[in-house]
């Protein structure tokens, strides 16, 4: 059991989730604590249960049984999608999610903090400190030249960053970050690492991600969680986890047969 | 182009149609040069122009196939022929001071829920509110559900047809299939005169320049972006903390609003209106407008409607048997071979035209050379 006191430095707690569909356990009896400004790195084989680990946080499916908390007293399980969003939960999704029609500038402009409903939409004017905070994030993620291009033009590792400026245009508490690195080239990999790296402390994030090296990358003295069949196998750091001999057999061992 | 000047066309062009349409044509027939046949079938055109636009707001803009949207244009249409009806007075065939068909039927009073239509401020509030109300009941329960995709098509088809078959219904003592016609005033002006259908005309070319104009204006707005955004991707909105069925709902509820204007300026032009309006093949003839013209655009449903319809009337002349097949065929035309619809044609010829001469200065090289 965790004290009041230890609860508090907690931002996520997510305690004896189950989860079953059409019979297939996705997620087996789930713990899971993330403290405040932690960064936290996912790993697991495919079908280990991360994405729905992800929807059950983010409030896409619901758990059978168990508890899912936010700071410490409130429950995301009675939450939908926007709600959980609107509490400070952003989340990036595994192939990009961007709005292709639109520009890269207006990507950001829907995703910037602030008032959600229609009418406030309908006579949303853009204020100047907004425009300063877009072109902000332009800059982090490299785009501000391509602010006007659709962002259904952009290479596919450009669309990963520019989701991850959109989840930044949120100020999120906690951001749930999906394999960032996927299609992307070394260099863009280590930079996403890079960035991801800057933004721990002042935001919670929990990353999944294949690409080991990345992994090492960003891992470096936190706490790396290995998901297996739907429950966590181990949790520990980077060269622990990788020693373990539970993690070799289910994970790690079988990229030697090239299956994984 | 930069969007400033786009607009400044989109304002300029806007502007010139509205006065062709407001001030020359009713112009011109007065003064004998265009028939008032051929005025009233604009009159008709463009109060399925406003038909169209409301399809497109939903299937263009937000991403939602509606087929019922002809259901909201009737609803107007009937509010507005109720009042019609009421100002026939006693010059019915009966010469009694109620509708003939509720003699027909019996009745010797007015029923209750009639009597306000006497008043034109009543029933023009009623072209409002009932389709109003109906789309955000409808909306509102099938937005929650996340009704989405093909489901929401059958079902909004479904409640046109379901409208339909309860207005062919005598008992709904809304004039049965015969519906409601032979008007005789609106306004205290005689509605067969010339000249109250040239204002009608007016009044219809004013609501769709203005419809337009608040449209155009939607879209620009971070309101219309979202819009889109659902169109594109809603899980993205969802998960950026936007509650996409409420933004449906404010959408689903415009549309209606527009399609029954539409709707009440269609009935006294054409002289009727009856619950095969209603029927499910009108609104796919209405997404048939919008897909030709040019869904996701604001031009194209009115282009589409116009061009469409005034194909229906001469097809149904000179070929009545095969109007059906001209239909048909012009979707599978649009759905294949030009997904943009008509205003898609220019920027097509441009990218066409610039291939081609680009083509022709790489085989020109080698002979320069």
């Amino acid at each position: 059991m965790t004290t009041r006191q230890e609860k508090t430095n907690l931002i996520l707690a997510v305690e004896g989730v189950n989860k079953t569909f059409d019979g297939f356990k996705a997620i087996t009896n789930l713990n899971f604590y993330l403290d405040r400004g932690e960064l936290r790195t996912v790993i697991g084989p495919n079908g280990a249960g991360k994405s729905t680990f992800f929807d059950l946080i983010t409030g896409r499916t619901k758990p059978d049984t168990g508890k899912i908390e936010f700071g410490w007293d409130t429950d995301l399980t009675a939450l939908n999608e926007y709600e959980i969003n609107r509490l400070g939960i952003g989340r990036k999704f595994q192939t990009p999610s961007v709005y292709s029609e639109h520009s890269v500038w207006e990507n950001l402009l829907l995703s910037l903090k602030g008032p959600r409903g229609v009418f406030s939409t309908l006579f949303h004017r853009t204020r100047s400190e907004q425009r300063d905070r877009i072109d902000e994030l332009l800059k982090l993620i490299r785009l501000d030249a391509k602010r006007d291009w659709l962002a259904g033009q952009l290479a596919h590792g450009e669309k990963q960053w520019l989701e991850i400026g959109m989840l930044l245009a949120q100020e999120p508490q906690v951001l749930l970050v999906d394999e960032p690195a996927a299609g992307m080239t070394d260099d863009e990999t280590h930079r996403t690492g890079e960035l991801l790296l800057s933004l721990a402390g002042q935001h919670s994030i929990v990353v999944v991600e294949h690409d080991m090296a990345f992994v090492k990358q960003i891992a470096r003295d936190g706490k790396v969680t290995v998901l297996h069949q739907g429950t966590v196998l181990c949790e520990g750091k980077f060269d622990e986890v990788q020693s373990d001999t539970k993690v070799r057999e289910v994970y790690l061992g079988r990229g030697k047969h090239g299956t994984r | 182009m930069s969007a400033p000047t786009t607009r400044r066309l989109e304002f300029i062009a806007v502007a010139f149609i509205a006065v062709l349409l407001i001030v020359v044509f009713p112009l011109l027939n007065s003064y004998g040069i265009i028939s008032n046949f051929t005025l009233n079938l604009w009159g008709k055109y463009l109060c399925y122009a406003l038909l169209a636009i409301s399809v497109d707001l939903l299937w263009g803009y937000t991403g939602l196939l509606s087929l019922g949207q002809a259901l909201f244009f009737s609803l107007g249409g009937y509010m507005l022929g109720m009042h019609l009806m009421r100002m026939i007075g006693d010059l019915g065939q009966y010469k009694k001071p109620i509708p003939d068909f509720l003699i027909f039927l019996g009745w010797t009073e007015l029923p209750t829920f009639w009597k306000p239509f006497s008043s034109f401020p009543f029933a023009a509030a009623m072209v409002l509110l009932l389709p109003g109300l109906v789309a955000l009941v409808f909306g509102f329960l099938a937005f929650r559900s996340r009704i989405k995709g093909v489901y929401f098509s059958i079902l909004t088809q479904a409640l046109t047809y379901g409208g339909s078959l309860m207005f062919f219904r005598n008992d709904l003592l809304m004039g049965g299939n015969n519906g409601f016609t032979d008007y005789k005033f609106l306004l205290s002006a005689d509605v067969r005169d010339a000249s109250t259908q040239r204002a009608l005309f007016i009044a219809t070319a004013l609501t769709l320049v203005l419809v337009y104009l608040s449209c155009s204006w939607l879209s620009r707005t971070k309101l219309g972006l979202i819009q889109r955004a659902i169109r594109d991707g809603e899980n993205r909105v969802l998960f950026s903390g936007y509650a996409a069925a409420g933004f449906k709902l404010f959408i689903f509820v415009v549309a209606a609003l527009i399609a029954s204007v539409g709707g009440a300026l269609y009935v006294p032009q054409v002289g009727i209106i009856n619950p095969s309006e209603m029927t499910p093949d009108k609104s796919l003839e209405a997404v048939v407008w919008v897909a030709v013209g040019g869904r996701g655009t604001l031009v194209g449903p009115v282009i589409g409607a116009i061009v469409v319809n005034a194909l229906k009337s001469w097809a149904t002349r000179a070929y009545p048997d095969l109007w059906l097949f001209f239909l048909g065929g012009m979707f599978i035309v649009v759905v294949l071979l030009l997904p943009g619809g008509i205003v898609s044609i220019p920027g097509r010829l441009k990218t066409w035209w610039a291939h081609r001469t680009a083509a022709s200065a790489e085989t020109a090289t080698p002979v320069a050379s």
